[in-house]
């Protein structure tokens, strides 16, 4: 218990002081985590919204794929990521394994089946006679998809806040693609699991609860505008 | 994917590849925290970044047998040697020893406490089928425990007292802290760790326990990848005066004594004497 208290008086003293070292780490968490995020949606919006809409056949194979990928471990990401970014490995002359750049590439393949997921799923729900209307008012295919898409807009909010929350937390790819290395790929939960390790609970009790702090954080601005213009 | 890839190339340092040098290590160097003391003082002297990836000692090598790293920092003497054998390795340099010691709960139920041989040590909690915790993880410790059990002519594997976390060393210092139970743990580590943990050091000093450090350059002619020339860079500055300098001195001030012994130079026939 005095473990725990210790734990959260040294997450507020790192948040006061201002710790040049935490800051950085919680910085550089944000920065890999939202580039992959935004790297997910651009992919699993386009792509999950194209599976929702068109017809074809094997479709329902592919959503079942697309929705086992959601729950995808990540320590599998992390392991085929890493062979597949080995110097000797086939994209080896990226020389890009223990960079931000690999864990970014992990993260986002990590988050993108969940965030194609959810997409076919919103816009699947959407009513069939809005698609109708949409066309009868002259709109091009493009100006359809996007109508669409703009209409399904608070379940893909949700989306953005289950790919970002999915990455955030992740552990077992970011520290065997990215290594944990001191001031280049070290993140919250790396530096966590090392802190653990270390026997230095406080710190990383301090770290989890900034962990979960930025989480809430995010999510609450992403909520808002979610939930802005609903009546409660 | 690879249009991805790509993307991803324009924000990695590519132009500075040859700068990079990759360090496989084990946990124990990055826990106690001497490498961050000495990386920050080799890429200020030389420009090189370190890419520190601490790992058991047998995946360190694992990751120098596919050229996957381009520097070792480990703790594996037989294993080492077969490694330089085969030609992975070259240029094997002592650089430190600490020790290894049996610790195990305060009630000492096998009663090993002050035995000064730990194949005897070894024996005894067999006979009693007191629980044991091993790393299990072909780690550089793991392979000195196994060492010892072969020692005393005792196969642990399949008995229900001897069980396998495949942990790192702290978190199984915790394990066996939890359930009571035996293990065999670098000093440096333990020390670390002491306050967190109901475990007290039972068995230490025998020559057998040497925890002995070596650095090893993977050997380019098998990797034309390699970073050999920044391989080399560390390897040498591992052995300098001044690391060695600094590793005599490094945890006396937290711990009473130092956590490292530095040995760059030496036999390893001579030490611990």
């Amino acid at each position: 218990m005095d473990l725990i208290i210790e734990g959260i008086k040294k997450a507020f003293l790192l948040f006061i002081s201002l710790d040049p070292e935490v800051i950085n780490i919680t910085l550089f968490s944000l920065k890999v985590s939202g580039i992959a995020t935004f790297i997910s949606l651009f992919i699993g919006i386009s792509s999950g919204t194209a599976i929702a809409l068109l017809r074809f056949p094997g479709k329902k194979i592919i959503v079942s794929l697309v929705n086992t990928g959601m729950g995808l471990p990540p320590v599998v990401v992390g392991l085929f990521v890493t062979i597949f970014l080995w110097r000797n490995g086939p994209f080896g002359f990226l020389e890009i394994l223990y960079t931000p750049s690999a864990m970014i590439i992990a993260q986002a393949i990590i988050a993108t089946p969940i965030v194609m997921g959810i997409t076919v799923a919103a816009v699947q729900q959407l009513p069939e006679k809005l698609r109708l209307q949409i066309i009868a008012l002259g709109a091009t295919r493009t100006q359809m998809v996007w109508m669409l898409v703009k209409e399904a807009k608070l379940p893909l909010l949700a989306a953005v806040m289950a790919g970002f929350g999915g990455v955030i937390s992740e552990v077992g790819a970011s520290i065997m693609v990215g290594g944990n290395i001191k001031g280049y790929t070290r993140v919250l939960t790396t530096a966590t699991v090392m802190e653990t390790s270390k026997g230095n609970f406080d710190i990383a009790i301090a770290l989890s609860i900034i962990l979960l702090a930025m989480a809430f954080l995010v999510n609450l601005v992403l909520t808002l505008v979610q939930q802005k213009r609903r009546p409660n | 994917m690879l249009l991805v890839l790509t993307c991803f190339c324009a924000i990695s340092p590519v132009s500075a590849q040859q700068k990079n040098i990759i360090l496989a290590t084990t946990t124990s160097t990055q826990d106690s925290g001497l490498l961050d003391v000495l990386i920050p003082v080799f890429e200020k002297k030389t420009g090189y970044f370190i890419k520190t990836i601490a790992v058991g000692s047998g995946q360190a090598m694992a990751m120098g047998q596919k050229g996957e790293a381009d520097v070792l920092l480990v703790h594996s003497p037989d294993a080492e040697a077969k490694f330089v054998a085969q030609g992975y390795g070259i240029n094997r340099r002592l650089v430190m020893h600490n020790d290894y010691i049996v610790v195990g709960p305060g009630k000492d139920p096998a009663g090993i406490k002050g035995m000064k041989s730990t194949v005897a040590a070894f024996k005894k909690i067999a006979a009693r089928k007191s629980l044991f915790m091993s790393r299990g993880d072909n780690s550089g410790t793991n392979a000195k425990e196994k060492t010892i059990w072969k020692a005393s002519g005792i196969d642990p594997e399949k008995e229900k007292w001897y069980q396998q976390t495949g942990l790192g060393m702290g978190q199984t210092l915790n394990v066996a802290s939890e359930k009571g139970a035996y293990t065999l743990t670098d000093r440096g580590t333990y020390l670390a760790l002491k306050k967190m943990l109901g475990l007290d050091i039972l068995t230490e000093g025998d020559a057998m326990l040497l925890n002995i450090y070596h650095a090893i350059e993977v050997n380019p002619a098998k990797w034309p990848k390699v970073n050999a020339a920044g391989a080399k860079a560390f390897a040498d500055f591992m052995v300098s005066k001044e690391v060695q300098d600094i590793v005599k001195i490094f945890g006396v001030n937290k711990y009473g004594s130092p956590l490292f012994f530095p040995d760059a130079g030496k036999k390893v026939e001579g030490l611990g004497r």
